[in-house]
């Protein structure tokens, strides 16, 4: 390979995370307007519209705002970790968005074989995306670390226990739907699908859909499992960031949001896949984005409905419900695969048989 | 026990409490948007001071230290002299509305109807001293808002 072809290829690249990672921060820009809209409605009010037309102009106001503010760093604090911890949180959530397929394309008929809309259509995308985003535990550690103060640890302590515990649902659940599909490829998850809604996963796997943006819910910390933030600890792990570094905890908060809303309609709502084979005309990305969408809704209306979970409560759910459920549906799953006379059932949605 | 396990297991509460979020997403919202528009105020509102002067343009205000002694957060501030005709008149009448909690004590105290709080509320200021009212000012808002006055006075008398 020539030097030519190298940079060529790195331009590509660039190009490629930039065409994620720009939409990403947009839209993350605008869940924050969509949610003071969405919940000032559910709330009988009519939410933020006063800058520009309808509000649209909020977020940047609201950017705007964050970005010339001071940073404050807290004199006794650990300065290397404190500036990285926001950095080390937000980077883990973007970083997965490389493996995500947001649809394919064949171009407009220029290529014979439709190519997966992917940065990297990896093999093992499913354990990529586990491994990439338990890491984010650490940006939120390392902030509570940092901060050295009560409240920060606390409610880093708090996030992290939250987060390691409702990962390893997520990640069982994450197995029934690779039985199912016999491939970590998400592309090939998504594939297995075709064919309209009753090949979707959520057919089969429902108490799984439910386990896993459930637990999604909880690996963001959103409502009802927002207890990190709770008002007994003030604020939890960013009680001593300011500015633009407060920021990026949130803009890794929902960055996740979108990550589980986009994870949970590639593995059990049919990926780019229409509900309908014959509406499969209108491009599968829209598809996608639309089921997307609304579960980002979901994540919303879910903040504007239920109140938080004790910690006690919280942990009850996660270990003693969601991981018999679980490992109960693996253990039914494989019993249904493997048995004669019941494999009949389930072969309708086993693509690799 | 059946139907318990079930509402448990398929979070049949969880789904009415969303189904009651889904529907007051779509009902008429409330919001009042305020520098446009406005809530209907009450003659009683209690809001900016006024003196009041009679028709023939003779203040009413009669110095009689009654609203001074009444309120209660010590914001009246009255000096009193003869006028030339003999009548007992003030000399300062001074409101810090900064000290003001809007209690309408003085307008009751009042013998004579001469201090009033009209419907006014919008005079926020960035100075302390802006919230400063002497007498001028307090009579100038009288009979700015006379009319405003009179038909807050009438609309409240059947009851008073």
């Amino acid at each position: 390979m020539s030097v030519m072809d190298m940079v060529i290829q790195a331009v590509i690249w660039a190009l490629e995370i930039l065409a994620i990672a720009v939409p990403v921060a947009l839209s993350v820009a605008y869940i924050t307007y969509a949610e003071r809209r969405v919940i000032g409605w559910i709330q009988v009010r009519k939410g933020c519209n006063r800058v520009g037309p309808a509000g649209l102009l909020q977020p940047l106001a609201d950017g705007l705002k964050l970005f010339l503010k001071e940073t404050i760093i807290p004199a006794r604090a650990n300065k290397l970790l404190f500036v990285g911890a926001p950095v080390l949180a937000l980077v883990p959530t973007l970083v997965a968005f490389a493996v995500v397929p947001f649809g394919e394309t064949s171009l407009f008929g220029q290529w014979e074989r439709p190519h997966v809309m992917a940065i990297s259509n990896m093999n093992v995308g499913l354990l990529y995306l586990m491994a990439i985003s338990s890491l984010s535990v650490y940006g939120f550690l390392m902030a509570g670390w940092a901060s050295n103060s009560k409240y920060p640890i606390m409610g880093s302590i708090r996030s992290t226990c939250q987060m390691i515990s409702y990962e390893i649902s997520m990640g069982f659940g994450l197995v029934t739907v690779m039985m199912l599909s016999g491939s970590l490829n998400l592309a090939d998850i998504v594939h297995a699908q075709a064919g309209g809604l009753l090949h979707w996963y959520m057919i089969p796997l429902f108490p799984m859909l439910l386990v896993f943006f459930i637990s999604g819910c909880a690996e963001t910390g959103r409502t009802p499992f927002d207890l990190t933030e709770t008002e007994e600890l003030v604020s939890g792990y960013n009680v001593e960031y300011s500015g633009m570094w407060f920021a990026t905890f949130s803009l890794a908060e929902y960055g996740a949001m979108i990550l589980i809303s986009l994870m949970t309609s590639i593995l059990f709502l049919g990926g780019w896949y229409a509900p309908i084979p014959a509406l499969d005309i209108i491009p599968g990305t829209v598809w996608l984005l639309a089921k997307t969408s609304f579960l980002v809704f979901v994540f919303i209306w879910f903040r504007a409905t239920f109140p938080r979970y004790r910690y006690d409560q919280m942990m009850r759910l996660g270990w003693k419900i969601f991981l018999p459920w679980t490992l109960g549906w693996i253990f039914v799953l494989g019993v249904f695969i493997y048995t004669p006379g019941l494999d009949h059932i389930i072969n309708f949605w086993l693509a690799w048989r | 026990m059946l139907k318990r396990a079930f509402k448990t297991w398929f979070l049949w509460e969880l789904l009415i409490g969303l189904s009651v979020t889904g529907r007051y997403l779509f009902k008429k919202k409330i919001t009042v948007e305020y520098p446009e528009e406005k809530t209907p105020l009450s003659p009683r509102f209690r809001g900016l001071h006024g003196l009041r002067r009679y028709e023939s343009g003779e203040e009413r205000c009669i110095a009689c230290k009654l609203c001074e002694v009444v309120c209660p957060a010590l914001a009246i501030t009255i000096e009193s002299e003869e006028r030339d005709d003999g009548s007992r008149r003030t000399t300062r009448y001074d409101i810090d509305m900064s000290k003001c909690i809007y209690c309408g004590f003085c307008q009751e105290a009042c013998p004579v109807d001469a201090i009033v709080e009209t419907q006014e509320f919008e005079y926020a200021t960035e100075t302390r001293s802006g919230l400063y009212y002497t007498k001028d000012m307090l009579l100038a808002n009288g009979q700015r808002y006379e009319a405003q006055i009179a038909a807050n006075i009438a609309a409240d008398a059947p009851y008073s």
